[in-house]
């Protein structure tokens, strides 16, 4: 009898729940496509990501194509639209391609720091005690390290490569994503609704599931975008410093790097793969700057 | 207040031992041996024991790191496997570097920061503050090593004034505060403002707005007071919360300074990181880092203690 009313007990109060979580969302969408530079931004992101994608179809050329006689070609000769690079591949092609590998190291350590550090910081945060301490005293020792020291600490000593460097960059952002978990779940943990479904006699898991994600994940989400930009710059600047991507893959951090030697000769070209990386971080910058003030509106 | 520096002190140690055991652990999780970086590929099997049971690698893990830190507490890093000169005597050559290039960066950005956030505060949602918080937004966004880059192409490739690389005029000597000196710190200390900038100017901004929309304010205007009057109780307000903020920015500059020093060859500790990297260097890796990140613990807690000093609203908890 009394496993029925547990199991019955919290059912009338999903589904309200539930409902005004969908209107919720869709107000902040509706919100958010109102706001032009948000939009702008999410354009500008997508046209990127889309042609990352289909680089086979969009670029002009094989980016791994080089020739000696056609080295470091200005912006707007035939045949090299945005001009050739010191090896004389074609740089439109490149930073079409670069995106491939730049945007995979930029938004993959933020996605999997959020799938870690939404658990630590969600079990941290209602569970308290001494899981809590645990948690969050290793929490601050990470914290205790300026973030690009951590990135490059730990893609220097696990050496370089695309993997250890998303590694790397992962282990600097799980810390941010645990605190900000940990003190949104503390929150909720104390409200009436919580302690209501705990008096009538929910199981933690099921508290977790039906009463906390669901309100704790989306400011969790904001907090993510947010680090997006920082990952990209970081992870590039990784590929810039020789601890990311290898040559002669194409990605827009490696392709500064190797194009410094040609600043006196072909600037123009040389700043290319910075601007990529520029206005995709200003981009999610914006696009995050964005979602979080539509989010704001109903609180 | 000298109970309440005792008691963040003592909050801040398991911290900052946390940082020594990670410290520690870094050369544990370099992949291979940590001493193939310094033997010979064709060392006898007798050699590499000798030189385990000289390095203290052949002890666990718990007992090498209680040697370790015993030696760190009397300020041994060790020695550079390159140079072979004592670590902390090479890492504090390079930090002193660092910490004049940081310390111009962090100044310029919250002169800038400070002015845009103020502007943005009190003319809030007029194209002024929308300009404002666009150069912030730009400061946070750029990436700063490409930012170095495009600087030196202008102001050195294209119009010859400044120095491209280096501290000074003899090649990778240490910086002094004299004239020649002067002009190698303006470029790679511009491009390292653009952070702090950004960041403070976004704080102050918000400050500004908090502080103008408080009842405060509203009496103080009722009563008579000048507009002056009222700015300078706006900065007052104001003051410990930017300050803590310059203070942290000076911290991170600290520690993420490699990019910026990799492409003006700025002879400091990130500089020196990047080279103990590329050759395996792993006490050298280490002890940068130990003191790099120790150095931003101290900051913390003096940016703390010193904004409760400052801040008679805040609780001394």
């Amino acid at each position: 009898m009394a496993v029925t009313t547990v199991d019955s007990a919290p059912a009338p109060a999903v589904v309200p729940a539930k409902k005004l979580g969908r209107g919720y969302w869709a107000g902040v969408l509706r919100r958010l496509a109102r706001d032009p530079v948000a939009v702008t931004a999410a354009v500008i992101i997508l046209l990127i990501v889309l042609a990352a994608i289909f680089a086979p179809y969009v670029a002009p050329a094989d980016p791994y194509k080089s020739s000696m006689i056609r080295r470091l070609r200005p912006i707007g000769t035939p045949g090299f639209l945005l001009g050739s690079d010191e090896l004389g591949r074609d740089m439109l092609s490149r930073l079409i391609y670069g995106g491939r590998l730049s945007l995979v190291m930029g938004v993959l350590p933020v996605f999997c720091a959020f799938a870690v550090g939404s658990f630590l910081g969600v079990a941290a945060g209602y569970a308290g005690g001494w899981l809590n301490t645990i948690i969050m005293r290793t929490v601050d020792v990470f914290y205790a390290f300026p973030s690009v020291l951590l990135a490059i600490a730990l893609s220097g000593t696990l050496g370089a490569g695309i993997l250890n460097a998303i590694v790397a960059l992962t282990v600097v952002f799980v810390p941010q994503v645990t605190r900000v978990a940990e003190s949104v779940t503390t929150q909720i943990r104390n409200r009436d609704y919580v302690e209501a479904a705990r008096v009538s006699g929910a199981g933690p898991f099921t508290i977790v599931r039906v009463h906390v994600l669901g309100n704790v994940l989306g400011p969790i989400f904001v907090y993510s975008t947010s680090l997006i930009s920082v990952s990209m710059i970081l992870a590039s600047g990784l590929s810039f410093l020789g601890l990311g991507s290898k040559p002669p893959e194409p990605e827009w951090g490696l392709m500064l790097n190797t194009l410094r030697t040609a600043i006196y000769t072909q600037p123009m070209v040389a700043a290319l793969p910075g601007v990529m990386i520029f206005v995709t971080s200003i981009s999610f910058n914006l696009l995050s700057d964005g979602l979080r003030s539509a989010m704001e509106v109903k609180a | 207040m000298l109970a309440f520096t005792l008691r963040r002190l003592i909050y801040v140690t398991p911290v900052a031992i946390g940082v020594t055991v990670v410290c520690f652990l870094l050369v544990h999780i370099t992949p291979g041996d940590p001493l193939t970086a310094i033997l010979p590929a064709d060392a006898t099997l007798e050699l590499q024991e000798q030189m385990k049971a000289a390095y203290g690698f052949d002890k666990p893990l718990p007992v090498q790191y209680g040697l370790w830190f015993w030696k760190v507490l009397h300020g041994d890093l060790g020695h550079s496997i390159a140079t072979g000169r004592p670590v902390a005597t090479e890492v504090l050559r390079a930090v002193k570097n660092t910490l004049i290039l940081a310390t111009v960066a962090t100044l310029i950005g919250f002169t800038f920061g400070t002015l845009f956030g103020f502007v943005a505060g009190y003319f809030r949602d007029s194209w002024l503050d929308k300009l404002a918080s666009f150069v912030s937004v730009l400061g946070v966004s750029v990436p700063h090593y490409w930012l170095g880059m495009v600087l030196v192409i202008i102001f050195s490739a294209q119009l010859g004034w400044l120095p491209p690389t280096g501290a000074g005029p003899d090649g990778s000597g240490d910086w002094r505060p004299d004239a020649a000196h002067l002009r190698y710190i303006i470029l790679p200390a511009v491009t390292m403002s653009v952070i702090p900038m950004g960041v403070i100017a976004r704080t102050v901004r918000a400050l500004v707005g908090d502080i103008l929309s408080q009842d405060f304010v509203e009496a103080l205007r009722a009563k008579g007071m000048s507009e002056f009057g009222v700015f300078r109780h706006v900065v007052t307000n104001a003051a410990p919360t930017a300050l803590a903020v310059m203070g942290l920015q000076l911290g991170y500059l600290l520690g993420g300074s490699i990019l910026i020093e990799t492409v003006f060859s700025w002879p400091g500790s990130g500089f020196l990181l990047n080279a103990a990297i590329f050759q395996r260097d792993l006490p050298l890796l280490q002890g940068t880092i130990l003191i790099l990140a120790m150095f931003f613990v101290m900051l913390n807690l003096a940016v703390d203690v010193l904004q409760t000093a400052l801040d008679p609203r805040i609780k001394r908890g």
